[in-house]
Formats: C-alpha cells, sequence, structure tokens
C-alpha cells in the first residue's frame, strides 16, 4: 500500500543496470541489452535491468508526435564524410571517433524500424523493396529519408517493451537525483526517484546506469508566454535531466556553451524544411531581399567555416539575425512565389500532392504548426508566412553538442593522451585522451550516456539516438560482467535522500497556512514563477530572444549573481501535488543546465556560434585560442563550477569542407 | 492549443484498465476530476495546465472516446479553427478546419504491421559475448559500415 501526501512509501530495488528514460536512447538501449544479457546468463552470469521512465514510453520523449524524416541514414555513404558534416555544422568542434562510429552503426536501426513497420517512402520501381534489400529511399537531404512517421515512436517502444518485458519497465517515475558509490565518490551506485501516481519513492542500486532523460528546453522565455508557454520548439518535458543529474554526480560536461536556435514557421515552430526543399521556396525580408544572397559576404568575416560548401546553421541564422537587427523584418518563406512558379510546370494535381506532403510535414512532428494555419486561414499560394528564430535549446542529439563528455570507441585513431597549453588545469582526478575502457561511459565509473546526453558530436537525431543507445548498452553488459562481484553501496542515507526529495512538499505542508491566497506566501514559491525567475535571466543576461542572443561578459556577471539566489529560492520551491512535485525537480534540472550553460559560455571568450549567440565583447571566431572543447565539473557540495579546456584533434580531413 | 475535454463524451474511462489520456500525456498534464471538484464535472478528465500543452496530440490520439479537441492557444491563435485527427490501424485521417469554414482532409500511412504483432528478435541471431567489447551489434556481428579506412588520418 502507497503511502500518504508527505509520508511516502519507500521502495528499495537493486539491479546491475537502470535505464533511466524511454525515448530513442532507451528504446535502442531496451533492444539491444536483452540478447547480450541472455548471452552473459548462459555463462552463468545473471544481471537484471530495468528501465524507468517519468512518463509512458509509447509516446514519451521529443518522438512523442511523430517525425516525417529519419534525419540520419548513411545508405551508401561513408562515415567519415558523415563525420565531417557534422564537424562543419558545428562549426569544427566535434569528436569524430564518437560521430563516426555512429555513422558506421546508424542503419541497422533504420533497418530494425522499417521491420518493425515504419513506412519509409522508397524511389519509384523500389517500392517493395526494404533499405535492408537495397531498396533506394527517398532522400530529403543527404542523411535525411521520408518517412510517414506519425507512429514512429509506438513502433519502436513496442519493441523495446516487447524485448524488456512488462516486469523490467517501471513508468511514470521521476528519477530526481542520482547517488555515488559510498567507498568511491567517482562511481555511481544508484539513483532516487518518485511516483507521479502514487506517494511513493523509489531508490534504486545499480553497478551501471544509462542516464538517457533527453535534451533541454524553457530555460529561455519562450516567445509565447500566456497559454502558448508550452508551445516550444523541442518538447517542453526535456528539462534537462540527462545535464543535471549527471554533473551533480560529477560527470564531466563538454560544449554547454552550444545551443540550437532553430529558425521555424513563427509562432507555431512548424518545419521549414519541405517548402525549402520540394517547394524551393525561399526566404526574405519585409523587402523581399533574399537575405541568404544579399548577405553572403557577411559569411567571410568566419574563415574557414564561411567558406564552406554548405554553411553551418548557425552562420545561416547569422545572415538573418543581420536583416533583424537593421530592423528589416518580418522574414517570411515566400511561400506565394514558390508555389507561382511550380504551377507553370505542374499540373494542378502534382500540387496538390505536394500540398499534402507539405501539411503531412506538420501533422507529423508539429501539428501546433497546423493550427496556427488554419486559425489564421492561411493560403500559401496567396499568403505568406512568417519564419523566425526560436528562444535557445540545449540538445546532443539533434543540431546541437552540448552534453557528457564520454569514453569513445578504440580503433579510429582518437588521442589516448591530453597535448595543449592549459592541460596542467584539467582537474587531476579526470582521464586523459578520449577513451578510457568503456565505450559511452562518462567520466563517473558506471554511469553511461547516449543521445542528447553525448557531447561534442551532434546530428544523431532519432535513428542516431536509438544506434547510441545500443552501443552503450553492450558496454554497460561489459562493465557489468567485469565488475560482477562489486555491491553498489549509497553515499547517502536513504531517509537523507527521501527528505531531499520531498522538500518541496514539506515546504508547502509548513507554510501553506500563512497566507489566504495558495500560490502567494511569503515563504515559498511555486515551481511555475520560479520557472518564469529563470526564463527571464536567461532570456535577458544570457543571450535569449529579447537581446536578439546578445550577451557580454557584464551581462553574464548579473545572471551569475542572479542565478545563485534563484539557486538558493529553488530550495524554496513548493509542491501543493505530486504533479507539482515533478514541475519542482523538472525546475532544478533546469536551472543546473541553465547555469552550465552559462558558465560555458562564460568562459570561452569568443563567439564561436555567430547566429545562435553572439558575445558583443567578444564577437569574433578565434580558433587559435578557442579550437578546443570546453569542458566542466560541478561540485554539488560547493554548488560551483570549474571550466577548462581540452584539446582538439581531427581524425578525419576536413579541408575538403572548404571552397 | 492546449487540450480540453468535452465533458457530454469523456465517460472517465470507468470501465477500461486505464484512463488513457492520463496514462499517456508525455507531461502528465491529463487529470481526472473524481468528485467534481476542480471542474464541476465529475468523473471528467481535463487538462490541469493548459499553458504546458505542447499540442502533442497523444491524448487526443488515443482517448477511446474521441473526447478530447485542442482550442489553439489562445494567446496566439484567432479562435475557431480545429485539427483533429482519427487513428486507425494503419493510417490515420486529419480533419482541419480553418477559421472561414474551409475544410481539408489528409489521410497518411501510420504503420504496415499489426499493432503488437513485432517479434523482436524473431529471426535474429544470438549474441556472441566473446564479441561483445567490440563495435557492432548482435544483429549484425560486425558494424553496417565500416567505411574507407583511408579516411582515417590518424590510424
Ligand atoms: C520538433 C522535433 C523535430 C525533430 N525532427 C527530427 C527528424 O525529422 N528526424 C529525426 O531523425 N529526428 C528528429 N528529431 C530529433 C529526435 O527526436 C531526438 O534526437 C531523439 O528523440 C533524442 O533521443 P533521446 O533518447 O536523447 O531523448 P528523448 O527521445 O527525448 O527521450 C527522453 C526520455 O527521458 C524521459 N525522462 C526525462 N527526464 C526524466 C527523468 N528525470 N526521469 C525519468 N525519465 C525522464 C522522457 O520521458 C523520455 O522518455 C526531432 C525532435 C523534435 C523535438
Ligand atoms: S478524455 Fe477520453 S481518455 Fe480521457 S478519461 Fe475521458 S474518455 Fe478516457
Ligand atoms: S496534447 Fe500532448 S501535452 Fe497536451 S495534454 Fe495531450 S498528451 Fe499532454
Amino acid at each position: 500500500m502507497a503511502g500518504a501526501f508527505g509520508n511516502p512509501e519507500i521502495v528499495e530495488e537493486e539491479v546491475d543496470i537502470l535505464i533511466i528514460g524511454g525515448g530513442m536512447g532507451a528504446c535502442g538501449a531496451a533492444y539491444e541489452i536483452v540478447p547480450w544479457l541472455e548471452a552473459a546468463r548462459k555463462q552463468g552470469i545473471d544481471l537484471k535491468v530495468k528501465l524507468v521512465d517519468k512518463a509512458a514510453i509509447d509516446r514519451s520523449g521529443a518522438v512523442a508526435q511523430g517525425l516525417s524524416a529519419i534525419n540520419t541514414y548513411m545508405g551508401t555513404q561513408d562515415p567519415a564524410d558523415y563525420a565531417r558534416m557534422v564537424s562543419n555544422d558545428l562549426m569544427g568542434i566535434t569528436r569524430d571517433d564518437l560521430t563516426y562510429d555512429l555513422g558506421r552503426h546508424v542503419d541497422d536501426s533504420v533497418h530494425l524500424f522499417e521491420e518493425w513497420g515504419l513506412p519509409i517512402w522508397k524511389q519509384p520501381g523500389d517500392e517493395t523493396r526494404s533499405l535492408a534489400e537495397g531498396g533506394k529511399p527517398v532522400r530529403s537531404g543527404k542523411w535525411q529519408i521520408m518517412i510517414n512517421g506519425e507512429s514512429y515512436k509506438p513502433i519502436v517502444a513496442e519493441a523495446a517493451r516487447k524485448a524488456l518485458g512488462a516486469d523490467r519497465i517501471q513508468e511514470h517515475v521521476f528519477i530526481a537525483r542520482l547517488v555515488n558509490d559510498r567507498n568511491d565518490p567517482n562511481r555511481i551506485a544508484g539513483a532516487i526517484g518518485f511516483s507521479l501516481r502514487e506517494h511513493r519513492i523509489y531508490v534504486y542500486r545499480f553497478k551501471a546506469c544509462l542516464l538517457v532523460a533527453g535534451g533541454c528546453a524553457s530555460i529561455f522565455r519562450t516567445r509565447s508566454v500566456g497559454e502558448g508557454s508550452g508551445r516550444a520548439w523541442y518538447p517542453v518535458w526535456s528539462t534537462g535531466s540527462t545535464y543535471a543529474m549527471a554533473a551533480e554526480a560529477g560527470a564531466e560536461l563538454t560544449m554547454m556553451e552550444n545551443r540550437f536556435v532553430p529558425v521555424r514557421f513563427k509562432d507555431g515552430y512548424g518545419p521549414v524544411g519541405a517548402w525549402f526543399l520540394h517547394f524551393k521556396a525561399k526566404a526574405t525580408n519585409a523587402l523581399g531581399d533574399e537575405y541568404m544572397e544579399k548577405n553572403r559576404e557577411l559569411l567571410d568575416a568566419y574563415p574557414p567555416y564561411g567558406q564552406a560548401a554548405v554553411p553551418a546553421a548557425c552562420l545561416r541564422n547569422h545572415l538573418m539575425m543581420h536583416e533583424l537587427r537593421e530592423g528589416r523584418g518580418p522574414i517570411y518563406m515566400d511561400t506565394v512565389a514558390a508555389l507561382g512558379k511550380l504551377a507553370e510546370t505542374m499540373t494542378p494535381r502534382e500540387i496538390k500532392h505536394l500540398e499534402a506532403d507539405a501539411w503531412e510535414d506538420f501533422l507529423d512532428m508539429c501539428i501546433a504548426q497546423a493550427g496556427v494555419w488554419a486559425g489564421e486561414n492561411i493560403e500559401p499560394e496567396r499568403k505568406s508566412s512568417e519564419l523566425m528564430p526560436t528562444e535557445p535549446y540545449l540538445l546532443g542529439s539533434h543540431s546541437g553538442c552540448c552534453g557528457l563528455w564520454v569514453s569513445g570507441p578504440e580503433d579510429l585513431g582518437a588521442p589516448s593522451d591530453e597535448e595543449h597549453p592549459d592541460k596542467n588545469r584539467i582537474p587531476s582526478h579526470l582521464p586523459s585522451g578520449w577513451n578510457w575502457g568503456y565505450r559511452s561511459m562518462t567520466t563517473v565509473k558506471g554511469l553511461f550516456t547516449a543521445a542528447d546526453g553525448v557531447g561534442a558530436s551532434g546530428h544523431k537525431f532519432s535513428s542516431g539516438s536509438h544506434a547510441e543507445g545500443r552501443i552503450a548498452a553492450k558496454a554497460m553488459v561489459k562493465f557489468c560482467i567485469d565488475d560482477r562481484d562489486r555491491r553498489p553501496e549509497l553515499a547517502d542515507s536513504v531517509q537523507d535522500l527521501v527528505d531531499e526529495i520531498y522538500r518541496p512538499v514539506r515546504n508547502f505542508l509548513e507554510h501553506e497556512d500563512e497566507s489566504t491566497a495558495v500560490d502567494v506566501n511569503p515563504n515559498y514559491i511555486t515551481p511555475r514563477m520560479l520557472q518564469f525567475r529563470l526564463q527571464k535571466v536567461m532570456d535577458e543576461y544570457v543571450g535569449g530572444v529579447s537581446t536578439l542572443y546578445q550577451t557580454n561578459a557584464k551581462m553574464l556577471e548579473v545572471a551569475e549573481d542572479k542565478l545563485e539566489m534563484l539557486k538558493e529560492d529553488a530550495l524554496r520551491m513548493r509542491a501543493k501535488d505530486l504533479h507539482e512535485l515533478l514541475r519542482a525537480w523538472e525546475n532544478h534540472h533546469r536551472v543546473l543546465s541553465a547555469e552550465a550553460h552559462l558558465k560555458h559560455i562564460q568562459f570561452r571568450e569568443e563567439s564561436r556560434y555567430p547566429g545562435f549567440y553572439y558575445r558583443t565583447d567578444r564577437d569574433r571566431i578565434d580558433d587559435e585560442n578557442w579550437k578546443c572543447f570546453v569542458n566542466s565539473v560541478y561540485d554539488r557540495k560547493t554548488g560551483t563550477w570549474t571550466c577548462f579546456k581540452r584539446a582538439h584533434v581531427d581524425l578525419v580531413d576536413k579541408s575538403k569542407l572548404f571552397r | 492549443m492546449p487540450t480540453f475535454v468535452r465533458p457530454d463524451r469523456c465517460d472517465g474511462c470507468i470501465d477500461r484498465d486505464m484512463t488513457s489520456c492520463i496514462y499517456i500525456c508525455p507531461h502528465d498534464l491529463m487529470k481526472l476530476d473524481r468528485d467534481g471538484s476542480e471542474t464541476g464535472h465529475a468523473m471528467r478528465a481535463f487538462n490541469q495546465e493548459p499553458e504546458q500543452c505542447w499540442e502533442c496530440y497523444a491524448c487526443v490520439k488515443i482517448c477511446p472516446q474521441q473526447a478530447i479537441e485542442c482550442r489553439h492557444y489562445a494567446d496566439l491563435v484567432p479562435l475557431g479553427a480545429s485539427v483533429q485527427p482519427q487513428r486507425g490501424p494503419d493510417s490515420i485521417l486529419w480533419t482541419i478546419a480553418f477559421r472561414n469554414g474551409n475544410t481539408k482532409r489528409f489521410k497518411f500511412p501510420t504503420r504496415t504491421t499489426l499493432e503488437g504483432s513485432i517479434d523482436p528478435y524473431g529471426s535474429k541471431p544470438e549474441a556472441d559475448l566473446s564479441t561483445l567489447g567490440e563495435p557492432g551489434y548482435f544483429t549484425s556481428g560486425g558494424v553496417r559500415k565500416p567505411g574507407n579506412p583511408d579516411e582515417l588520418i590518424r590510424k
């Protein structure tokens, strides 16, 4: 029988491997791990695994709505080309070992998706041949293939669910914090979470854990602040749990200064790809100028990156932002001209077909945009639609590269030591080189990650996230076999952990009678207001939309002070029910992720990603001093960050990218 | 467009083994008002935090009563439009009603296999524990795309 509000029942469970999250990375891990566990069992080694998700895996995570494309599929292309593309889009600072490894693995996951029932578009004549049999996909870009993806997540989840079986899946449990090992502070031994349905706290002990709880949205003020505040581009339920919990456990973070600012249809944040690609539509400023052409010479300020055959996403944004800063907005997707032009060469039937594809692009992954068009009576042949850069997001699997520093593959020529002038600033307990035994393991023993969790790579997308979860699953099995005699012991007492987790509930119960208004109380703050405060600080000082993504050392210093107090007040969040307890903990994770972002931008004294953010006091790319990874570790006892550099090295030749 | 629930259609999933919308929402938004004290509608579901809704439509698609719809975010979308799906076993039918009364309908395939029919390991090989430390998956024996070794300039 579950406990009562404020007095939860405590369930303790010991497993060998805990998977935290139920998204693409987690489902990949669930699928891959079972046969390896089976093989281990046949040799007399019995390992227990469990997957916990805060939601229901059928629709949890970033693929909840579905998708209209699988963005990473090699086909006939070489993984080295893929590694080059990722490096180019992320301004030269990615780890080729991770991206190359992903490239040589990823297609297997795509073939499974098709086998399980995901409809993948094929070239005429190849409709009945699967990709595995050599069927040629319809590409929507060099690496992307088109799908009918409404049921993408239910399909991938069904396979994961069947693989693990119901007993090994726990849904609607939010993991709030990882717990280190009592005898080894640099090892992970457990995690604590709470049920969203019953008054119950779960304490897990384990040898290894895969932390794949997605990326981080909604730390910056969203463009819509009323009912539409949930309209984030990356899902509003990606709350930085991966970055924050790993940081608190002492894991090394990398490239947390990186962010993604997608340009999307205004307000609904609908995808623009189909319009650029199928309709050959152009983006213009208010005067009708095609700024991508008009402003092209601005790219020359960023050699060699500006000379790439395809400029990085941030540089493409940069050309648009120039127009916004100069006051020549709004920016439009010129759908009228594009459709008019197509009508000259296409039959109305063909155009109708294209139009259905464009709507499917919305309906498969951003239904809200269909709502905006329907509400505003937008007929694209008569009225062009506005484009707008969104608020910033932190993620490691889409077009961003923040995340955790993980051990890479050993067979690709990655460095095994660290050679650069600042190497003495790297805290001595951290490994040197790019691999330390177990693939996908963070710098904390037993703590693994994948997908949005892995930094310094990016462009894995849905398929790559699944593929990376599978890679990590194998490594965790190896880790547990090697370490099979070890019993995890928690560094903190269960009672202390429970008190910490339920603090927001206690804050509420202790103070609720000090005010007649339940939400306005001198002794607590609602999670909702705390989130608004975080968003305000980040927006106004750390390069959100209100400053057109600009910040400087002074603004960052102000933000630092404000976040300091916000962190103190975060301990005074209230929770009047389990739903609010969820929001309180999500916000703890958001705050820490936001702080990491701030500290990294502060440390990197340049503007590496023009168009994503500008440090107006360091408004240039400084390859001489900053073509390196910025990494950090957090000390949860003191609440302080240590940032440092790590050397960047190319494993594949990048000169081919530039004109 | 946060979701809203039609009280005349929702039956609280009373005779089912789970309350579908509450089960599926990735953001824990749907809630059952057991005694009517929160909404005036006992045993009906409602969206407890509309401004956190991603409009992912997971709840809309799963509701067995088709009781859930979206009213587009009021702070950015004019009233009067609706986007409503009907999800079948292998396809989804969308009806889009514009504010001015125009409508569009689209039908898209969703899956090529029956729901529940996936056999994850059916024809797959067993994992070979001696390869555990090497790249590749149990399905493929090695990696899918070994790549041109000349491209690796530090090896
Ligand atoms: C709008 C949009 C469009 C996209 N378009 C494409 C596309 O066209 N093609 C493509 O290939 N990819 C696309 N992607 C990218 C793709 O969805 C992601 O790369 C991928 O889902 C990331 O996988 P993940 O496992 O890291 O995170 P997710 O899939 O987001 O999973 C995170 C999981 O963690 C759980 N969780 C979070 N916090 C906790 C916690 N504290 N405790 C327990 N569980 C927790 C969540 O419930 C969820 O199950 C798109 C994403 C979005 C949002
Ligand atoms: S809205 Fe639909 S799914 Fe939710 S309780 Fe009512 S009938 Fe069930
Ligand atoms: S649309 Fe999505 S986010 Fe909104 S209530 Fe339904 S399931 Fe939850």
